[in-house]
């Protein structure tokens, strides 16, 4: 039933009371920087970037948080954050923090929450982050909006969070009424990340954890990376090809795969052909799955439903390829081609093969 | 664990089982309805029109609580040409009455109320079952059945045939033979969804509770066996044509098509105009009359429904029969275990005499020879609904010609599409004495 | 909200795993798997003109990610014994999630129901359902919750840490195995995805687990399975039963996040380009396209080569 929507509020204003006295000295704008592994993610810089711009306007400083072991990863990620845009890093070094393990993430979190009482709390929608944030929101019993696509200071300076719903058909705003921080996560990719500014720096503030080993019930026994495995990486590929269900054959995605293979991109699918089947999970593209913010996304057979949508608007320019003049899809792609996908996409490859060995040639 | 024993397995939940299950399971015999859908009545489809009196029959008070959309208060008959449509319009206040004849129903909602109050009568229902075979003992009496999960057979003392127009299990079990393509038509539908308001607007009704009916005869078919409708639910407008399976198969056009150039047909295009298709739905309509009814009893097993070719496609009603079929079978076999007696094929004399009774045979044999005359006349289909629209066309035209000149065209023309004054009067003599 | 600041006052986890028998007489694993019944998102319908959901007619559908966590439950149940008892929280109509679960194996199933519990969001969710765990663990401890990834309507995944947070159940997330679990020891190994790996975690009963899709292969129920379930007396709670004291908690009033606004996205103000394609070969569309393309985005075309070159 999570935050499935009744009626808009407009019965419930009513309900908008005051913030409680206890919650009127929370102040200024936190980001998570998530850390694992001595690698920092990249969502972190992404929330970093939209958290300046909350921050501004309400003229109040931007802080990271920074949890890990004492390492040059934890210390890299310190000075990275100040470039991307905090003014102030709260910071909590300890080995117990080496691996990433709920119960001493939470712990740290909650308690520089409650010393030092942000007004908002950003976590990148990753598994760590949404592990984290579900812990932190229930302990301190505030409102925690998963998955946003948008963030706004409102005219009431509240946080604004919109985030698809119903299956993402409908976009909903949602704010956290009485209660601070008011936490929101968003997935990777879906904002932009930002420039990093590297004469920039800021104050740092260290707490300590205090938890013994023997605190900790859960152990990490092992990591096994998956350095090795062929993985798709569509969030942060240059070029995208998508198909939909106008493939209409599950031996079709295979005309995706070959102009992909020509323009060196990643491919991708919408998310009816991952639930018949047709592509694993992870080739997903859209909220539910990968969002992605390539130069280029060309999408084949795909209607473009909103779930959809969210996932790609970040791209610079969006080409459909749609049997149906009045597919959604139309409404935010830049360029627009009314044929089937079967015939353009071998046509498409080719063109682009011919065009770029062409130049090939010339240069 | 030993074997269950029911007193009655009824193989299907569309509205002939549901109607059979339910009057047993009202009754206080113990029932196994299984479905072969992800959820009761998941594979049902219709149009879909519900007659009233044939579920009031089976539940009294069902206007309480069913999901029902629209009842109809006006029904248009439309005879189609390429560009143009001529019909007749019955539209009356009486059917504002305190209990409607015909409502208009989405059958997603409807089946999973009928399917509740089935359950709730005591029913037990399981569902992504499918029943693979008969079970029969030495004497060939059928006596349970095997579906396609393990755990063995399921024994009852009859089994209620309700599995729909193709009637597979009765097929591999040798107690029917194939449908036949002449005997079966399939019909397309999609289900547009538009505001309530425009709804009430476009079709001019006074409020939510108020539908329209729309038939249509004529180019709708593309010169097949077929018909075409268009009905107003609450939200939405279910529209779509159906033809007989061997013309589609003659004519190689696809029903999308077929559909496709129904919705686009100038009188029906503004009717749907900003409206959302929904759901794409295909669906064979057992159309071969009486004279394809098959084999209906044996020892231990007896057929309700479109299995038993219940459907009366001059009148478009099919549900209604097979809920009647479905209550008979399930009073006739309530009768026989009250008096302590055996489903034998003998014993089920009973059902058979009570459809003999109803409405279900003696309807069709009205029609008996409808289907027949309308294979052979396909003129019925094509000449005269373009020539009664060419002819209207002609004759509201203003254009400087006299009315008797006119008159004479008309007539002409009439007889020149069936080659002599003859056909015509035939044609018109056929269609009467079929209709008798 | 009690006094003090931001302090929770979450039932104590002891009161949960403190069993009342020796663990070693304890007769197998008592697992608990939450189920969410959602609409089957695909046929979900926006009103076009008011832009409102049209429930009309949508089918609904156990949550796909939980029937994961369901057969894990049921293969452990197999392997160690117990019962697998599935939760849900929703309207009555909820049974038949229920009802489907039983008859693919689960043991018992409680539905909790109540108008108040309308409008929750994630953190009264997971109070509603840590109510009825704890009021479950009252006849026997739980050893395992189980939850699916996220949920397909909602997708926050965030119900499954907030009933471990409440409960004192250790959290793990994101299991794409269980390894080992030794029920004297009550100690449990896990595979756990995260960002570039898998985390091989070891840690104790009780847990809860939120599984990973397409980490089992989900059985076919018997014919005996589908009979019992089409029988099984249901346990339905209303707030009351499910022993919640604090109706504040529940719903919309125990939801910190409340919705302001549902909208459909406005189409962008420049509309797409449209490369005409009429009475063209499927090569020149192909070229046509790239003119296009190249015209809009000069840069593309550099960027493009660059890449195949690299």
């Amino acid at each position: 039933m999570a935050q499935a929507p009744q009626n808009p509020a407009s019965s419930r204003a009513a309900m908008q009371m005051q913030l409680a006295e206890k919650f009127k000295s929370y102040k200024h704008v936190w980001v998570f920087v998530e850390i694992e592994r001595g690698k920092v993610h990249p969502v972190s810089w992404e929330l970093m970037g939209e958290g300046r711009k909350l921050a501004d306007d309400l003229g109040v400083d931007l802080c990271g948080v920074v949890l890990g072991p004492r390492d040059e990863g934890t210390k890299q990620a310190i000075k990275e954050a100040y470039h991307y845009g905090a003014d102030v890093c709260y910071i909590c070094e300890d080995p117990l923090l080496a691996d990433y393990r709920n119960e001493p993430y939470t712990r740290a979190m909650t308690d520089l929450v409650n010393k030092y009482q942000p007004e908002i709390l950003l976590l990148g929608a990753t598994p760590l982050g949404r592990d984290l944030a579900g812990s932190v929101a229930t302990t301190l019993q505030t409102g925690l909006t998963a998955d946003s696509t948008e963030l706004k200071i409102a005219d009431d300076k509240s946080l604004a969070a919109t985030r698809p719903t119903f299956g993402g058909t409908l976009l909903c705003t949602i704010h956290t009424l009485n209660h601070r921080p008011q936490m929101a996560t968003v997935r990777p990719r879906v904002m932009a990340m930002p420039e990093p500014d590297t004469s920039r720096s800021g104050r740092m503030v260290w707490h300590s954890l205090r938890m013994k080993e023997d605190d900790i019930v859960t152990k990490v026994l092992e990591f096994v990376s998956d350095a090795q495995v062929e993985k798709a990486n569509l969030a942060y590929a240059d070029i995208v090809v998508a198909g939909g269900m106008g493939l209409q054959q599950p031996q079709n995605l295979a005309l995706v795969q070959r102009l992909a293979a020509v323009l060196g991109a990643e491919w991708g699918v919408s998310r009816p052909l991952v639930q018949k089947g047709w592509a694993p999970a992870e080739r997903q593209i859209g909220q539910t799955g990968n969002t992605i913010r390539p130069k280029l996304y060309i999408a084949a057979g795909i209607s473009g439903a909103i779930q959809h949508r969210v996932g790609v608007e970040g791209a610079d320019l969006i080409i459909a390829i749609n049997t149906d003049p009045e597919a959604k899809i139309f409404e935010f792609a830049h360029l627009g081609v009314v044929a089937d996908a079967l015939t353009v996409l071998p046509a498409l490859t080719d063109a682009f093969a011919r065009r770029l060995s062409a130049r090939a040639m010339a240069s | 664990m030993p074997a269950e024993h029911f007193d009655a397995i009824v193989v299907g939940a569309g509205p002939s089982g549901n109607a059979a299950a339910y009057t047993m399971g009202k009754a206080g015999l113990n029932v196994l309805q299984i479905d072969r859908g992800e959820y009761p009545g998941s594979k049902n489809v219709q149009g879909a029109i519900l007659y009233a009196d044939a579920l009031e029959r089976i539940i009294p008070d069902f206007r309480e609580t069913a999901p029902l959309e629209r009842h109809v208060v006006e029904q248009r008959f439309w005879m189609l040409s390429e560009k143009s449509h001529t019909g007749t319009h019955h539209r009356s206040d009486t059917f504002n009455e305190e209990k409607p004849n015909r409502y208009t129903i989405l059958r997603a909602q409807f089946d999973k109320w009928f399917s509740k109050q089935v359950r709730e009568a005591g029913v037990t229902l399981i569902t992504e079952t499918t029943v693979t075979e008969l079970v029969k003992n030495e004497a060939g009496k059928v006596i349970g059945v095997l579906t396609d999960r393990e755990g063995g057979p399921v024994y009852a003392d009859v089994v209620v045939l309700a599995e729909g127009v193709n009637g597979l299990v009765g097929q591999r079990s040798g107690l029917r033979s194939e449908i036949k393509p002449q005997h079966v038509a399939l019909a397309v539908k999609e289900t547009h969804f538009l505001p309530e308001e425009t709804v009430r607007e476009r079709f001019n009704l006074a409020d939510e509770d108020e539908g329209v009916v729309i038939e249509v005869l004529g180019s709708v078919s593309s010169g097949m066996v077929g018909t075409g409708f268009l009905y107003t639910n609450k939200e939405s407008i279910s529209i779509g044509v159906g033809c007989l399976v061997a013309d589609f198969a003659r004519e190689k056009i696809p029903p999308y098509e077929l559909l496709d150039r129904f919705k686009n047909h100038p009188s029906v295009k503004p009717l749907l105009k900003g409206a959302e298709m929904k759901e794409y739905v295909a669906h064979l309509i057992p159309e071969g009359g009486y004279d394809a009814i098959p084999q209906l009893t044996g020892d231990g097993w007896l057929i309700v429904g479109d299995a038993g070719q219940f459907v009366n496609a001059v009148h478009r009603e099919g549900s209604n029969l097979a809920m009647t079929s479905g209550r008979l079978a399930g009073e006739s076999l309530i009768a026989l275990k009250a008096q302590g007696l055996p489903a034998t094929n003998d014993n089920l004399k009973l059902y058979r005499d009570a459809l003999e009774d109803s409405v279900v045979i003696k309807d069709l044999k009205k029609y008996r020879k409808i289907p027949g005359l309308l294979e052979k006349n396909r003129q019925l289909f094509t000449t005269y609904p373009a020539l009664l629209n060419r002819s209207m066309n002609a004759f509201l035209r203003v254009d400087g010609r006299d009315k008797r000149s006119k008159e004479t065209e008309i007539l002409k023309g009439l007889k020149k599409a069936r080659g002599n004054w003859l056909n015509v009067a035939f044609d018109m003599l056929k269609v009467a004495r079929a209709w008798r | 909200m009690s006094e003090k600041l931001n302090e929770p006052d979450f039932p104590a986890a002891e009161a949960i795993d403190a069993p009342e028998e020796p663990v070693e007489t304890r007769k197998g694993l008592n697992i608990v798997v939450c189920i969410k019944q959602v609409p089957d998102s695909a046929q979900i319908r926006v009103h076009p003109v008011t832009n409102t959901i049209m429930r009309q007619g949508v089918p609904t559908i156990i949550n796909p990610y939980d029937l994961f966590a369901l057969e894990e439950a049921m293969r452990l149940r197999d392997d160690y014994g117990g019962t697998v008892t599935v939760l849900t929280m929703g309207p009555p109509m909820a049974e038949d999630a229920l009802r489907r679960a039983l008859g693919l194996g689960a043991d018992k199933a409680v539905l909790i129901t109540d108008r108040r519990f309308a409008g929750s969001d994630t953190l009264a969710t997971s109070f509603a359902l840590t109510s009825a765990l704890t009021k479950l663990a009252e006849e026997a401890p739980i050893d395992i919750v189980f939850t699916g990834k996220q949920t397909i309507d909602g997708d926050t995944a965030q119900v499954g840490p907030g009933i471990a947070r409440r409960m004192g159940l250790n959290q793990l997330t994101y299991v794409s195995a269980i390894d080992s679990l030794e029920t004297e020891a009550a100690t449990i190994t896990v595979r756990r995805r995260s960002e570039g790996g898998v985390q091989v975690l070891q840690s104790k009963l009780p847990c809860l687990i939120t599984m990973l899709e397409d980490t089992n292969h989900l059985r076919r129920g018997t014919l005996q399975d589908m009979l019992r379930a089409a029988r099984a007396p249901l346990t339905v709670w209303s707030a009351d039963d499910a022993g919640i004291e604090d109706p504040m908690k529940c719903g919309l009033r125990g939801s910190p996040t409340v919705v302001k606004r549902v909208f459909a996205p406005q189409p962008r103000a420049e509309k797409a380009e449209m490369v005409a394609v009429e009475g063209k070969t499927p090569a020149q569309i192909g070229d046509a396209i790239l003119d296009v393309l190249f015209a809009k985005s000069p840069k593309l075309e550099a960027d493009v080569s660059a890449k195949i070159t690299a």
